[in-house]
C-alpha cells in the first residue's frame, strides 16, 4: 500500500503535505516510527485479552459459566465459585455512587453557579488533589482512623434509628462492605466532581440568562436550564466513576472484610474481584486456583469494558439526540 | 407574594445544602492530610530515608529499600511507556482519519478503564510465569502499560491545540513533514506534554495493585531488575496490614514519604509548564 493513499490530515491543509509526502526519507521513517507506536496499543491489548483467556482456560474448561453462579470458594477442595465476589464488587460500587453522586453534584454546582469567584480555583483545586492520593493511603487512613470512627459513632447510630431495614442489622465488624463503600465513594467523587464540573462549565451563559430573565429563581435555573443541558455529559461522568469504583483494588482490600459470603447487613464484611485477587494470586498453589483467579480477573475486565462501552453508547445517542432536537 | 418568597427559600435552602456537600467533600482530604502529618512526621527522620528496615521487634531503620525500588521501577515503566504513549498520541494527532488512529484511540479509552489489578494479572502470565520468578521488570512492564493511555490522550490533545497556522508556516517554508512535526509541533507542544507525562508517572508512581504479584517487594536492597524489588506503595500496604504497632508507624511515615513524591512530581509538572509560558509571554 503507497503511503499516498492514506487520507492526508484536514489540519494540513492538503495540497503541500501531499506534495511533500514521500519525497523524504525522512517522512516515512517518521511515520512508520509513529506507526509502529500506535499499534502497540491495540496489540498489547490483544496480548491481555489472550493472556487472560488461556490464563483461566483451566477454570473455564471445568467450571464453564457456572462459575458466575457459584458461591464456594474453597482453594482446598479446589472449587470454586464467583457470585459472592461479583455480588461484593457490584454493591460496593453501587453504594459509593450513591454516596458520591449527589455531593459530587453539589460540589461542582455550586462551583460553577454560585461559589464566589476567589474560592471556586482553591476548592476545585483541594478536591483535584484528593484525586492524586495513592489508593493504598487511602486504604492506610481506612483502617486506622476510618473505621474506628464508624465503629464507634455512625455504625450504632445507623443501627439504633434505622434498625428496622435489614441492611442496618446485626454485628458490628471494624471491616465491612460499608466502610468499604464509604472510602471508595470518597475515592471516586474527585473524579466525578471534576467531569461534572467541566461538563457544566461547557454549559452557554446564555441558557442561564434566559432562565433568570424569565423569572426563575437561581436554584430553578440550574434546574430547568443547567442540569437538562449537561445531563449526558454528567451520566458519563457518573459511569467514569462507576468505571473506577468497579476495578479499585487497595483501599477496597483493606477494608472489605475479605469474607466470601453474600449478607444482607452492610455492617458484615464481604469481598470484591479485586480484593481476592490481590490477596490470593501471589500465595495461590495449584494450577486451578490460579486459573479461577485469572477467570476473575477476565470478568471483571469483561464487565469494566461492558460499563465503559454503554456509558460511549449513551453519550453518542444522546448527543444524537441533541442534534436533532 | 407567598409563592415568591417560597421559591426564593427553596433556593437558598438548596445552596445551603450544596454549601453542606462542599465541606462534606473536603473534609475528608484536609482530614487524611492532617493525619498523615501528624502520624507520618513523627516516626521520618534522616534515618528513614537513609536505613534498611530492622525486623520485627527492633526499633529504628528506614525505607531506603523502597525509595531505591520505586526509583527504578517507575523509571523502567517510564522508558517502556512514555515513548509509545507519546508517539501513539502523536501519530493519533498527525493522521487523525486513518483507521489506525480510530482504532488506537477507542483500544486506548479501553485500556484506561482497565482496573490496574487486571492489568497486573496479565504481567503475572505474561513474564512471571514464563520467567517462573517475581520480577521488577515485570512490575514496571504493568506501570508502563498503564501510563501508555494516559500520555496519549494528553499528547493528543496538546498537539492539536497547537495552531495549523504554524504547520502551514513550517511547510511552505519547505520544511519536510518530519521536521516540522518534530521541530514546530511538537516544540510548541512539548510543555503540555512534560506536564502530562510528569502528573502520568505520579500516577503510577502510587499505584499498588499491578505490583502486588510482579515486583512483590522485599525487605533488602536491590538493584536488580530480574529480582523482587520493594517499593513505597508496597511497603505501606505490609506495614499497615501487618500486626505490629511500630509497622503500623512505618507505614504512616512511608506514606507521607509517597506522597511526598507523588506531590514534588505534580509541582514539577505545573512548573514545567508555567516556566515556559513565562518564558514565552
Amino acid at each position: 500500500m503507497s503511503t499516498s493513499t492514506l487520507p492526508e490530515p484536514a489540519s494540513a491543509t492538503g495540497a503541500p503535505s501531499v506534495a511533500l509526502q514521500g519525497r523524504h526519507t525522512g517522512d516515512r521513517v517518521f511515520k512508520s516510527l509513529l506507526t509502529a507506536t500506535a499499534w502497540a496499543v491495540p496489540i498489547l491489548m490483544l496480548f491481555l485479552v489472550i493472556e487472560l483467556w488461556t490464563g483461566s482456560r483451566l477454570a473455564i474448561d471445568q467450571f464453564g459459566l457456572g462459575f458466575i453462579t457459584g458461591s464456594t470458594w474453597d482453594p482446598v477442595a479446589e472449587e470454586f465459585g464467583a457470585l459472592p465476589l461479583i455480588f461484593g464488587t457490584l454493591l460496593s460500587s453501587l453504594l459509593a455512587l450513591l454516596i458520591a453522586v449527589p455531593l459530587s453534584l453539589g460540589v461542582a454546582i455550586y462551583l460553577t453557579e454560585f461559589a464566589p469567584r476567589a474560592i471556586r480555583q482553591p476548592i476545585a483545586f483541594i478536591i483535584e488533589l484528593l484525586a492524586a492520593i495513592p489508593s493504598v493511603v487511602y486504604g492506610l487512613w481506612g483502617i486506622f482512623v476510618l473505621i474506628p470512627l464508624l465503629k464507634q459513632y455512625i455504625f450504632p447510630f445507623l443501627r439504633e434509628n434505622f434498625g428496622f431495614l435489614p441492611i442496618f442489622q446485626g454485628p458490628i465488624y471494624g471491616p465491612s462492605m460499608l466502610s468499604a463503600s464509604i472510602i471508595l465513594a470518597i475515592m471516586v467523587m474527585p473524579f466525578i466532581m471534576s467531569v461534572a464540573r467541566e461538563v457544566l462549565l461547557a454549559v452557554p451563559s446564555s441558557q442561564r440568562e434566559a432562565a433568570l430573565a424569565l423569572g426563575a429563581t437561581r436554584w430553578e435555573a440550574v434546574m430547568s436550564a443547567i442540569l437538562p443541558y449537561a445531563r449526558s455529559g454528567i451520566i458519563g461522568a457518573i459511569i467514569l466513576g462507576l468505571g473506577r469504583a468497579l476495578g479499585e483494588t487497595m483501599a477496597v482490600t483493606m477494608l472489605i472484610g475479605n469474607r466470601n459470603e453474600i449478607a444482607a447487613s452492610l455492617f458484615a464484611p464481604g469481598y470484591t474481584m479485586a480484593a481476592v485477587i490481590a490477596n490470593e494470586f501471589s500465595e495461590a498453589a495449584t494450577d486451578i486456583h490460579f486459573a479461577s483467579l485469572s477467570y476473575v480477573a477476565l470478568l471483571l475486565f469483561l464487565i469494566t469494558v461492558a460499563v465503559n462501552a454503554s456509558a460511549r453508547l449513551l453519550l453518542w445517542q444522546m448527543a444524537r439526540k441533541g442534534k436533532a432536537s | 407574594m407567598n409563592r415568591r418568597i417560597f421559591r426564593r427559600w427553596v433556593s437558598n435552602f438548596m445552596v445551603g445544602l450544596m454549601l453542606v456537600a462542599v465541606i462534606v467533600a473536603v473534609a475528608p482530604l484536609l482530614f487524611i492530610l492532617l493525619n498523615l502529618i501528624v502520624k507520618g512526621a513523627s516516626s521520618l527522620s534522616l534515618d528513614f530515608f537513609t536505613r534498611m528496615p530492622v525486623p520485627a521487634g527492633e526499633t529504628g531503620g528506614g525505607v531506603a529499600h523502597a525509595i531505591v525500588g520505586t526509583l527504578i521501577i517507575v523509571g523502567l515503566a517510564s522508558c517502556f511507556g512514555l515513548p509509545i504513549g507519546i508517539g501513539a498520541g502523536i501519530f493519533c494527532a498527525e493522521y487523525p482519519g486513518t483507521r489506525l488512529a480510530k482504532a488506537t484511540r477507542f483500544i486506548a479509552d479501553v485500556m484506561n478503564g482497565t482496573p490496574s489489578i487486571v492489568v497486573g494479572v496479565f504481567a503475572w502470565t505474561l513474564i512471571v510465569a514464563r520467567q517462573k520468578h517475581f520480577s521488577a521488570l515485570a512490575g514496571a512492564c504493568a506501570l508502563a502499560m498503564l501510563m501508555i493511555p494516559m500520555v496519549m490522550r494528553t499528547t493528543e490533545e496538546l498537539i492539536k491545540l497547537v495552531p495549523h497556522s504554524l504547520r502551514e508556516a513550517a511547510l511552505a517554508l519547505g520544511y519536510p513533514r518530519w521536521r516540522t512535526s518534530l521541530s514546530i509541533i511538537l516544540r510548541t507542544a512539548l510543555p503540555g506534554i512534560v506536564t502530562g507525562s510528569l502528573l502520568a508517572v505520579a500516577r503510577t508512581a502510587g499505584e499498588t495493585a499491578p505490583l502486588l504479584f510482579t515486583a512483590l517487594g522485599s525487605q533488602f536492597m536491590s538493584f536488580h531488575i530480574n529480582e523482587p524489588m520493594a517499593a513505597l506503595p508496597l511497603t505501606v500496604f505490609t506495614y499497615a496490614t501487618g500486626p505490629y504497632e511500630e509497622w503500623h508507624r512505618y507505614a504512616w511515615a512511608t506514606a507521607l514519604v509517597l506522597i511526598l513524591v507523588v506531590t514534588v512530581l505534580s509541582i514539577a509538572a505545573r512548573l514545567a509548564t508555567r516556566q515556559r509560558l513565562s518564558g514565552r509571554g
